[in-house]
């Protein structure tokens, strides 16, 4: 899952920072080093990395921290907040028209998943009840008309074309004529896939954005792009003017690095997260929540809005509570589990829950579907008052489940622990503390600290 | 700050290969692929001449004009003035900013750097930068062999992440095996998924003067590559080159799939696929390191295509995919013609990021 290595070095870092007390300058000075490399490593832009550890220093050896009760906390919630604010803050919505159609352009370089963006997000706003219609001003791409035509209508949305003969310019003049007259509420305007030190081209991305007058221009950005994220964002902010960053291939293990990158170098937020190829797997991009993830603290908003896309409110609630009160059983997780693999491929899930991203048994970029069915089936096993109360389960008790549930008693007691350990960490979220990122390397049987030789 | 070295656990004692030869001729066709027992019928068209070759390496200096240019500036003011501390962490930065990565980076500056104290390279700003260019041609040259077309028919699997430019780089391909060696080349459309996948491949065949094999979208790739070998072999035809869909190396089950596609290919003709190739986009970062691996581990990669070169990305990854997987570059793709390919020159590749 994206930003996995980045996350893994910061939560190293960070839990050797807490788990100094206090912190000297040297201390500072060592996390700092780790953090700069981490990021480096993680494709974030050199010069971006210069200044967010320049930034990052100036906090950390302030008052703020080197006083501080807890200055290691203190440095948790700094990189927290410094890392928010290089993703975009607290994220933000799509303009949209007051009358008429609300005119979305979509721009980016060959091959970043434009396309497919534009269904994406003509089916995500489908789901809010809008008609959408898409333009067709790829002529260049061979088959790319044909392609938005196949994903467009899967998407439920109308799609204007004129073949590949006319000028791209007058297509998108021609589309939004007709969105008007057909009285759509969103045009999705899909263009050729552009270098942004092409001349030509940029020029005619320029022309389609002033004949159609876009409320949102929308640069569309590759996950595994490296240093050259920040050249591209900056030509394209020079000529399209674009007002966001759809980020896209986030289901892979890119470190992400261009998503950080993007944002501080153009001022400019992600808006949109596109996590697979699959048309549903779309949805708003949270900088907060991102951030919140990458450090471990997980993103439990995202993950009951999916939940609450799969079960009514009253079942979202019900979960809520029964965290909150601490009386999530091992039948809870079952359920919820199901709900879980019916949302989706669960390694984008899995960064969402708190601590998760270190439970090893969870983790990796593909997750085991095989594991899973492991896990159902040892609390199938168990008694409805072994689900609910997994500390009665010893000896004899954990035989007769592995026997049942054809594991070894050696994976029935890995998943009460595991069990065990997220419900505290779940405590500790719910009463409004980041979990201990110590107790979540000791989780995952002990995150490997990587090892520097200084120049 | 400098960058620091890599984890130790990561970080490889190799050499890196023996000297590599500067010369002035820059890799041709005829060198690039192995044609094996073939004699290939001219097609009219003579082979690159050797003017043809110097003009087609102004171009490439052209279009990779404005990556080296901020490469050069890096690497003037870092070689040019003085020969110090600063110079090196200049020389750290250029080739991160490159997307060369941490532990290539370190292990080429560690090296030049060590030539230069020891006294075998003058510390002289020119003689230091025609050494760093003789080294990152080293690096990149890592394993380093032709494209192995001598089966008959010959069977060329194409793999990628989504996006990199696998269908484009086919249609290329065909076109200057057509074009060059007047080889007749069978498409295969692999990719069942996509919308309009097998369309678009279509369009390369057409522009390549290439047959075209394909099923309903849908349908499953490997049968689609075994209709395409046996029409090689029913009309005579010299290549079979199959596209496949894009995916994510972290998409274990497509993974598997690919590996299900070779062995299908191989239960056909038992040495093919002979080429397997993995279309890396010059801008992608660090990730195309485990692209290569988690790709070579499914399907015995041969070589590297690095596609869209002709963007400002510099596609540095290639010399951390060479130093530490032998895996090659074989061919670079510098636009979306038919003839924006070349065969991939490992001094040409250094030097055009490094010239003036």
């Amino acid at each position: 899952m994206v930003f996995d290595q980045l996350s893994d070095r910061l939560q190293a870092t960070l839990s050797e920072v807490r788990s100094r007390g206090k912190l000297s300058e040297g201390d500072v000075d060592a996390a700092m080093r780790e953090i700069r490399l981490a990021l480096l490593e993680a494709d974030v832009n050199f010069k971006v990395v210069k200044t967010f550890t320049k930034t990052l220093k100036e906090r950390c050896l302030g008052a703020e921290v080197l006083e501080s009760l807890d200055p290691g906390q203190q440095v948790v919630k700094i990189v927290n907040e410094e890392l928010t604010g290089l993703m975009g803050g607290a994220g933000r919505d799509l303009a949209f028209a007051s009358n008429g159609p609300t005119v979305i352009l979509m721009a980016g370089l060959q091959g970043s998943g434009k396309t497919t963006a534009c269904a994406k997000l003509a089916r995500h706003l489908g789901e809010s009840g809008k008609d959408v219609a898409l333009a067709a001003c790829d002529v260049y791409r061979p088959a790319a008309v044909d392609q938005l035509v196949t994903v467009g209508e899967r998407a439920g949305a109308h799609v204007y074309e004129q073949g590949t003969d006319a000028d791209p310019v007058e297509i998108a003049a021609w589309a939004l004529d007709r969105a008007r007259t057909e009285e759509r509420d969103v045009l999705i305007v899909d263009t050729a896939g552009r270098l942004h030190i092409d001349e030509d081209l940029m020029d005619e991305l320029t022309k389609v954005r002033k004949r159609t007058r876009p409320h949102d221009v929308l640069l569309v950005v590759d996950a595994m792009t490296g240093q050259d994220a920040v050249g591209v964002a900056e030509s394209f902010a020079e000529a399209a003017e674009f007002d966001g960053v759809v980020m896209t291939k986030l289901d892979g293990d890119a470190r992400g690095g261009a998503a950080l990158s993007v944002k501080a170098v153009t001022g400019k937020p992600i808006l949109f997260a596109s996590t697979g190829e699959k048309l549903e797997a779309f949805e708003r991009f949270h900088p907060d929540r991102m951030a919140s993830r990458i450090l471990g603290m997980g993103d439990m908003l995202s993950l009951i809005e999916k939940a609450e896309q799969q079960v009514d409110e009253r079942q979202a609630e019900d979960l809520q509570k029964k965290l909150e009160d601490d009386r999530f059983t091992l039948e809870d997780f079952r359920q919820q589990m199901r709900q879980v693999r019916k949302m989706g491929p669960l390694s984008g899930l899995i960064g969402m829950l708190p601590g998760m991203g270190a439970m090893k048994q969870l983790k990796g970029a593909d997750v085991d579907e095989g594991e899973l069915d492991r896990v159902e089936a040892i609390i199938l096993s168990m008694t409805p008052l072994e689900r609910a109360n997994p500390a009665i389960v010893k000896g004899s008790r954990r035989k007769r489940i592995a026997a049942g549930s054809g594991t070894k008693v050696q994976q029935v007691n890995q998943l009460i622990k595991q069990f065990d350990q997220m419900r505290k960490m779940m405590r500790q979220m719910m009463s409004g503390k980041a979990p201990d990122p110590q107790q979540l390397a000791q989780m995952a049987g002990g995150a490997p600290r990587p090892k520097y030789r200084r120049r | 700050m400098p960058l620091t070295a890599p984890p130790a656990g990561r970080r490889r004692s190799k050499q890196l290969s023996p000297v590599h030869r500067i010369t002035n001729v820059s890799t041709s066709w005829q060198e690039i692929f192995d044609l094996g027992a073939r004699e290939t019928a001219s097609s009219g068209v003579e082979p690159e001449s050797e003017t043809q070759r110097r003009g087609v390496l102004r171009r490439l200096r052209e279009s990779l004009s404005k990556s080296r240019q901020a490469l050069v500036e890096e690497i003037s003011a870092s070689l040019f003035d003085r020969i110090d501390e600063e110079a090196w962490e200049r020389l750290e930065e250029a080739l991160i900013m490159a997307d060369a990565g941490a532990p290539t980076t370190a292990e080429v500056v560690e090296r030049l750097e060590r030539e230069v104290e020891s006294g075998s390279v003058s510390p002289d700003g020119e003689a230091v930068r025609e050494r760093l260019i003789e080294i990152l041609a080293e690096v990149s040259s890592n394993g380093r062999g032709p494209i192995d077309l001598s089966g008959e028919p010959a069977v060329l699997l194409m793999v990628g992440v989504n996006g990199t430019g696998k269908t484009t780089t086919i249609g290329k391909i065909a076109w200057h095996l057509s074009r060059e060696f007047g080889l007749s080349v069978v498409l295969a459309a692999g990719d069942t998924y996509r919308a309009a996948a097998a369309e678009q491949l279509g369009e390369w065949a057409e522009r390549a003067g290439a047959e075209l094999i394909r099923s309903a979208p849908g349908g499953d790739p490997g049968a689609v590559a075994f209709d395409a070998i046996a029409a090689a072999r029913a009309r005579g035809a010299d290549v079979v080159i199959v596209d496949t869909a894009g995916r994510l190396h972290t998409q274990g089950n497509l993974m598997d799939e690919l590996a299900k596609v070779r062995r299908v290919i191989a239960k056909q003709m038992p040495d093919a696929p002979h080429e397997t190739l993995i279309s890396i986009d010059a801008t992608t970062g660090q990730n195309g390191l485990r692209q290569a691996q988690i790709f070579s581990e499914a399907a015995e990669v041969n070589g590297v295509v690095l596609t869209k070169l002709d963007g400002t990305a510099k596609g540095g990854i290639v010399l951390a995919i060479a130093n530490e997987l032998g895996i090659p570059v074989k061919l670079i793709g510098t636009g979306e013609s038919l003839e924006d390919l070349h065969p991939f020159d490992p001094e040409d590749f250094a030097r055009a990021l490094l010239a003036e």
